[in-house]
């Protein structure tokens, strides 16, 4: 779970820590539980988010991702377990009681309120002079290149504007951490993208903690400093997006974060010598003729090619092996047409991958079996 | 509105309605030409002649006053519990999820379908059995009923609207929740809340069903109205009073609409 984050230091230096959480810690969450009903939404989290880090929270939807960033914002209090923020414990405490601001998925500006009313919002309830609010607001709205709007109306606005406004009206606040709750969900591709640019520069311009919520794995891998796959409301992997791609700590996240291959059992004892599950990225594997040589420290395997998808700077093979099991294979268009192809579906092939590139994996559902309610005690 | 390629309405559509509008229109016409009219029963058309004198005589009618003054004053106070009531009612139903939400709103917007003779019969046979004797505050119960209503579909409608996460987003931005209340909720229902509260006003105040069971000796100004209607020379007098009623919910019901229209400006981005 957390592992990845604390295996440097020992047991003692790990509960001395937990006492007085030291410096350099954003966010922590100690055993955090939280129950709507019958559903577990977060089941026993342990993390560290450390300071001025971009940290994405990776899942799919109902993985507990979103209710983890609620808990640190206070929208939310768990059921069992502690959240602390620099070092203090705020589990009890209200959002509005926390040093933490929000970027929100639909943005949730006020709509009654001008650009720079909505910025300037959260300096005016906590009474900051105006001259002072003033500048601020300025210069918020600044970094985020909207300083000509500053008297539209959100509905004036495009969806790219909107976003930059609420997350102006976060940052004007200077919080310990900045919360985003899939901010460019709404956006497409283009803008999108251009907005991951932007986001990541501005975080580190300001060297905040910015915690971010998605569920699209190629934001996570090309934004972040750290990140941590959650599924069923437990942390799979915590690491950094080489980390997690390259060394993927379970069958979950090898799926989930990238394209993989996941073998076991009879297939992978043919294959690899051993039925532990391991996975194999698709990008990993050659395609070749059926009498191509195999170096020792090569894997193989043999089979047919069921389908052809054209990706155009890739192509995607699935191999369907003899006797049993099905590989997906990833080929650089380097010299191939899309006819070249779309040509190869049905033949025999024979699959050639370097033996280093397996990984071994947990299975994912063996973590299933300790969801019992009863388990653990805060 | 009418761009270039907007089509233009037909001739029969036009006759269409303008037959309407003046079926609607024609009778208020009538009232307010006929509250002039120097004739005291049998109207002619044209008038003969045109007086103010059917203003005094109803002025000067004390009894006109006394519901003049109990309308208003029903429709005042209803209208405040119904804000109060509505406004609380629409909160809970938009932003709580208990067991039972749909059911409490649809119970909360039945008593508007129901014919008014049946919330009068029921009312009057509780009140009744309750031991109440009818008088104002019956009559305000009465009309508490179907105020509350007004109120709480406007204000629910105008939650629908916003983002569920303002509030929040407010406490998130380090507002309590009197702040949040002040600065957020407020100026985004102020108006919702204003134009239920007109429009309960103006139901309340020409309210007669309900009001016929509830009311025991008191008269409203609807229930005054009707009253004189039977008397044979006093005709005008009641166009006086009904122009009188036009003026007190006319006026205020257009308020209501320019307050619950979109500003030119809010829907430009959707």
């Amino acid at each position: 779970m957390g592992g990845g984050v604390t295996s440097t230091q020992t047991p003692t230096e790990r509960s001395a820590a937990r006492i007085e959480t030291g410096p350099g810690v954003a966010v922590r969450f100690e055993g955090v539980v939280k129950r709507f009903g019958d559903v577990v939404a977060v089941d026993g989290v342990d993390l560290e988010v450390r300071e001025g880090e971009f940290f994405s929270m990776l899942g799919p939807s109902g993985s507990g991702k979103t209710t983890c960033l609620r808990l640190i914002a206070g929208f939310e209090a768990p059921t069992e377990g502690r959240v602390f923020l620099d070092g203090r414990d705020v589990t009890d405490l209200a959002p509005y009681e926390r040093d933490v601001n929000t970027v929100f998925q639909d943005y949730a500006l006020f709509p009654h309120m001008t650009v720079e009313e909505n910025v300037e919002y959260g300096l005016k309830v906590k009474k900051v002079p105006k001259a002072e609010r003033h500048r601020r607001v300025v210069e918020a709205l600044e970094m985020v290149r909207l300083a000509d709007l500053g008297d539209r109306k959100p509905s004036q606005l495009s969806g790219g504007q909107r976003q930059r406004v609420a997350l102006a009206r976060a940052l004007v606040n200077r919080p310990k951490v900045l919360l985003l709750d899939e901010p460019l969900g709404a956006l497409d591709l283009k803008l999108r993208q251009a907005m991951q640019i932007e986001l990541k520069q501005i975080q580190q311009a300001v060297g905040l903690t910015f915690i971010y919520v998605t569920h699209d794995q190629e934001e996570a891998l090309t934004m972040s400093d750290r990140l941590a796959v959650f599924n069923h409301g437990k942390v799979e992997q915590v690491g950094t997006p080489a980390e997690v791609y390259e060394r993927p700590a379970t069958a979950f996240v090898a799926g989930f974060v990238g394209t993989s291959n996941v073998l076991e059992g009879e297939v992978a004892e043919r294959i690899a010598g051993s039925p532990a599950p391991f996975t194999i990225r698709p990008e990993k594997i050659h395609l070749a003729e059926l009498d191509a040589p195999v170096r020792p420290d090569e894997c193989t395997a043999t089979g047919h090619v069921r389908e052809v998808v054209y990706i155009g700077a890739l192509t995607k093979y699935i191999v369907s092996l003899d006797g049993g099991g099905e590989l997906v294979v990833f080929q650089q268009n380097l010299t191939t047409s899309s006819m070249e192809a779309l040509q190869v579906r049905g033949r025999p092939v024979r699959l050639v991958w370097n033996r280093g590139n397996n990984r071994p994996v947990e299975r994912a559902q063996g973590s299933e079996g300790s969801e019992d309610p009863e388990e653990g005690d805060a | 509105m009418s761009g270039a390629g907007a089509r233009r309405a037909g001739v029969g559509l036009k006759l269409a309605s303008a037959l309407v509008f003046g079926f609607l229109y024609f009778p208020l016409l009538v009232i307010v030409l006929y509250a002039f009219t120097t004739q005291s029963s049998a109207f002619t058309f044209p008038p003969p002649g045109f007086t103010t004198r059917w203003f005094s005589v109803a002025f000067a009618d004390e009894d006109m006053w006394r519901a003049v003054r109990l309308s208003l004053l029903v429709a005042g106070l209803s209208t405040g519990v119904a804000i109060v009531l509505g406004g609380l009612l629409a909160g809970a139903v938009y932003r709580a999820r208990f067991p039972g939400r749909e059911a409490v709103a649809f119970i909360v917007v039945l008593p508007i379908a129901l014919p008014g003779i049946v919330t009068g019969i029921a009312l009057r046979s509780t009140l009744s059995l309750a031991g109440a004797s009818f008088g104002f505050w019956t009559i305000v119960i009465g009309h508490v009923t179907f105020c509350i209503v007004i109120v709480y579909n406007n204000v629910v409608a105008r939650l629908r609207r916003l983002s569920p996460n303002i509030v929040e987003a407010s406490a998130d931005l380090g507002a309590s929740g009197l702040q949040t209340f002040r600065y957020v909720l407020l100026p985004n229902l102020a108006t919702a809340i204003l134009a239920g509260a007109i429009l309960s006003f103006a139901l309340s105040f020409d309210e007669i069903i309900v009001t016929t069971f509830t009311a025991g000796q008191q008269q409203t100004l609807p229930i005054y109205i009707f009253s004189i209607l039977f008397r044979p020379r006093a005709k005008p007098v009641t166009n006086v009073v009904a122009l009188l009623a036009i003026a007190i919910t006319f006026f205020p019901i257009m308020l209501a609409q320019i307050l619950t229209r979109e500003r030119a400006g809010g829907t430009a981005g959707r």
